[in-house]
Formats: structure tokens, sequence, C-alpha cells
């Protein structure tokens, strides 16, 4: 079996005293697309930030193309691959939509992501490039944040809770897009709390419940009776 | 006529004013540092062309070329060694760092160089003037200062605006966790600003070394300077920046006129009426 492009071993994740994450595993095949679900407070953003170098952790606790990253900063893990879409969209509100584009390119990593890739797969930003970032609707902002993260032409793309204080049709034509995104040989992690959308885009998913992984599966071999069950049990 | 030539050099003074406020505000846009060292910053510029001028006899305005790059070594090697360890939540210890640092330069200058006053010498360009007519005459020297001030305030803003470093400086401004998700490492972008700032104190610090007499302990009073016309203006304003210098010298040469000993004096009190007046400064920037 080849090496996972990304391994997570054992993890645990703290903020101060507080322990947000304890022995989380997880990997992620090359081209997979692995949802990772779970309540509010379960830890999900948290393993995100970590992978994402927000949180350092113990270095070999995330291997990256086999390269232990745990201890790496940010603006390091990006270079190597990684790019996250935050939670709450954080677009920077001083730049333009097409500045926010840019500076998400600004490393220079090769790749098939530019401008014209962007406003190809999101058609609507193409008229709105020049307007400020806070000037777009919720679902805009998010093919911004969505395609800022593209520019850096990520191995692995993480998306937080993309669907977030989104209207239902906005999020099931974001999700439409996907599939475009991951036929680039890219590989995605997906945190949701919508399940329905999760599991329909998802190989593989991980429940969590309070920093622990509770369940992990095959999208499609996972019963809704047994994801209930990782969500609630005690 | 009196008076409009009054105005015209309190304009022409407004200039430097503008430019030892431009790094400041610089500085505090894109960090929210408050550097209390920015005038000692300047003072230490003007001493450095005073042994740049003497060491190689060359006109003073010449180097310019070698101090403004020295000071934004300077700059980027404080910011990565020193004040970088100070940002934070908390606003207190770049203040009180910054502080210290000012009473070091100002020690150190008047340990090497004395307390005894000095001043360069640009040559025959010092006494040139050009006529426009009415009686009124332009020095050739506070001109090219002035040009020199409108020149790098256009140059910042551009370079804030148009360029992709000025979008690093933005985008972490904004957020510093997310810019660093794009790659930009904050600690080397804080170093960039301070670069760009220190070379710009470095041109204000040799204009002021020919412009006028210096010795160690000018600099807490060319920061409130500093501090004065970036409020006046409204701070993230270049532009206003430049409007907020040009109000203070003008001020300051209108009240030197009714009675030489109100010079400072009238500054300050305009300075307090805008605040009094606009908190925000007269040109704020619009946040989205």
């Amino acid at each position: 079996m080849p090496e996972p492009l990304l391994e997570v071993r054992a993890l645990d994740a703290h903020y101060g005293d507080f322990q947000a994450l304890f022995g989380v595993s997880l990997n992620v095949a090359a081209g997979e697309v692995v949802a990772v679900i779970g309540a509010n407070g379960a830890g999900k953003t948290t393993l995100l930030q970590c992978i994402a170098g927000l949180i350092r952790v113990r270095d070999d606790a995330i291997r990256f193309d086999g390269v232990p990253i745990g201890a790496q900063p940010a603006h390091a893990v990006v270079a190597r691959g990684i790019a996250l879409v935050p939670e709450g969209r954080r677009l920077f509100p001083s730049l333009s939509v097409e500045e926010n584009l840019l500076i998400g390119g600004q490393l220079g990593r090769a790749g098939a992501w530019n401008l014209e890739r962007v406003y190809a797969l999101f058609p609507v930003l193409s008229e709105r490039r020049n307007q400020p970032s806070t000037s777009l609707s919720g679902g805009q902002q998010q093919m911004v944040a969505i395609g800022r993260a593209l520019m850096s032409n990520p191995k692995l793309l993480l998306c937080d809770e993309v669907s977030l204080g989104l209207a239902p049709i906005v999020v099931r034509d974001i999700y439409a897009r996907l599939p475009a995104i991951v036929a680039e040989g890219l590989s995605l992690v997906i945190v949701e709390q919508d399940i329905v959308q999760a599991l329909g885009a998802a190989d593989h998913v991980y429940c969590l419940q309070e920093g622990r992984v509770r369940l992990q599966g095959a999208a499609r071999a996972l019963s809704r009776e047994a994801i209930a069950a990782a969500y609630f049990s005690v | 006529m009196n008076w409009v030539n009054i105005i015209l050099q309190g304009v022409l003074t407004g200039g430097l004013y503008a430019m030892f406020a431009a790094g400041l505000s610089l500085i505090f846009g894109v960090m929210r540092l408050v550097n209390i060292a920015h005038g000692d910053l300047i003072v230490l510029a003007a001493y450095l062309a005073l042994v740049v001028t003497t060491t190689l006899g060359i006109n003073p305005l010449l180097s310019i070329v070698i101090v403004a790059p020295l000071m934004a070594a300077i700059g980027y090697g404080l910011q990565r060694l020193l004040l970088n360890r100070t940002l934070g939540e908390d606003l207190l210890p770049p203040l009180l760092v910054t502080f210290g640092l000012s009473v070091i330069i100002q020690n150190g200058l008047l340990e090497v160089f004395t307390a005894d006053s000095r001043k360069l010498q640009a040559g025959p360009i010092e006494v040139d003037s050009i006529q426009i007519g009415g009686g009124l005459a332009i020095g050739t020297l506070p001109l090219i200062q002035f040009l020199t001030a409108v020149a790098v305030i256009a140059a910042l803003q551009a370079t804030f605006y148009r360029t992709a470093i000025g979008r690093a400086f933005r985008a972490t401004s904004d957020d510093r966790a997310v810019a660093q998700l794009m790659g930009l490492d904050n600690r080397h972008v804080y170093a960039l600003a301070m670069a760009l700032s220190m070379a710009i104190v470095g041109i204000a610090g040799v204009l002021l070394a020919v412009r006028a007499n210096f010795d160690p302990s000018i600099g807490p009073a060319r920061l409130i300077f500093g501090f004065e016309a970036v409020i006046i203006g409204g701070l993230g304003s270049m532009w206003g920046t430049l409007a907020g210098g040009i109000i203070l010298g003008v001020a300051q040469a209108v009240g030197a006129q009714i009675n030489p000993g109100w010079q400072l004096l009238a500054g300050h009190i305009a300075f307090l009426v805008i605040v009094a007046l606009r908190p925000e400064g007269l040109f704020p920037k619009v946040q989205g």
C-alpha cells in the first residue's frame, strides 16, 4: 500500500491548559476526499489548524508527503502544498476580490490554478474582480476564499465549514464545483456540520466527538444509525 | 504679500513634517506599533549623513543614496532581532521598548558626537531661489525638499496600493493568521515595512540635516511633529499625512510671524483644534 499523502498519528492538541484533541489519527490518500464531521466543539477546526500549521504540535504527529510537518509554521506548510479555507472565510477586507486571489498565489507554486482558472470555476467573481471583498454576498465570499486557497496550487485542500451561514441553494452550488477541483488531482479534507453534503461528497468519513475519533469508514459503508450514535453517544 | 510668503514657507516646511510622519504612519498601519524612537532615528540618520558627507567629501544631498539603504538595513535588523519580539495583543511592550531605544540612541549620539549643534552645508544651492512674481521667491533647497516629500508620499501610496509587497502589508495588517496561510511570514513582512519606514527616515534625516541645526536631543520634538501630522491627516491616508504636515508647517509659520515665541505653540494649537473638531482627522481612510 502506498504511503498516504497526509498521515496524522496520535495527535494531541492544546489551547493553554485545555486539551482539544486526544490521539487523533487520520489518513488522506492522493486524490481522496475525506470528510470530518462532528458536533460543535468536537475539535474539527482544531484538527485543520494543526494540519495547516496555525497550531504547532509534535513534529512527527503530522506527516505530509512522508515529511514531518507538525512543528512547522503555517507559511512553511502552505509552501509544501497544503491550503486551508478557514472557517468564516476570513477574506482580507482591505483587498479587492482579485487582490485576495493574487495574495493566495503569491508563493508562485507551479500548478494548474491561476486567475483565469479560478474565474472559469466561479464566473461571478470575474465580474466583481475589482470590488472590495466585503461587498460580496456570503456565497460569493466563500468562492473567493476557496479560489484564494486554490491559487497556491495545493496538493491538499482543507475546507472548514464552507456551508456555514449560506443558503442551501448556495451550498449545493459550491459543492457542485468540488468534483472539478478534485479532478485536478487534489486531495480534499472537508469539515462539515451539514452531514448530508459531507457524506455525498466524501470517499471516507471520520466522526469526531470531544476531541477523539469515534467512528470512521468509507462514506458509503456508514449507516445513519452508526453516525447518529457517534454524534450523540456519551 | 508678506502673508502669502509666510504661508508658502510654511507649506514647504510641512513637506518635511509629512516625511517625519509617513514612516510612523506606515508602521502603525501595518503592525499597530507606535515607534517612540522614530524621531531619534531621524536624528541618527542626520548624523550618518554627517559621517558619510565628511568621509567621502560629497554633497550632503547625495549622501541620501547611502544613508537611506543603510537606514533600511538597520530597520530590517531592528524589527527581526528586537521589535518582532515585543508585538502581541498588548500595546505596551513595543511602546516601552521603543522608548528605551529612544533613550539609548540619544545617549549614544551624545557620547560619540557630543552635544554640539551641527548642520550640513549643501553649497550654493542653499541660497538659490526662484522668483515667482509679485516679489515672492521660493528657496531652491526648500522646494527640492518639498518635492522630495511629495514624491516619497506618492511612491509610498503606490507601493501600498499597487504592488505585491503593498498587498502583503495590507493583508498582514488585516489578519495576521490568515496572511500566514497565504505563505506570508509575518516577521519578514513586518521587517520589510520597518525597512521601508527607515528608508524614508533616512531621506528625512538628510533633508533635516541640510535644512536646520541638529544635535542629539532634538529627536522627540520631530516625533511630536510627525505624530501631529499623522493625526491631523487621519490614520491610514498617505495624502492626508502630507496635508497634515502642511497644516502644521503653515500654523507654525503663521504663529512665528505673530510672535517668534509662538511658533511651536501655534502648531500644537492647530493640532488640538483639529483633534477637538474632527477626532478621526481630516482625511480618514474609510474602513470597509
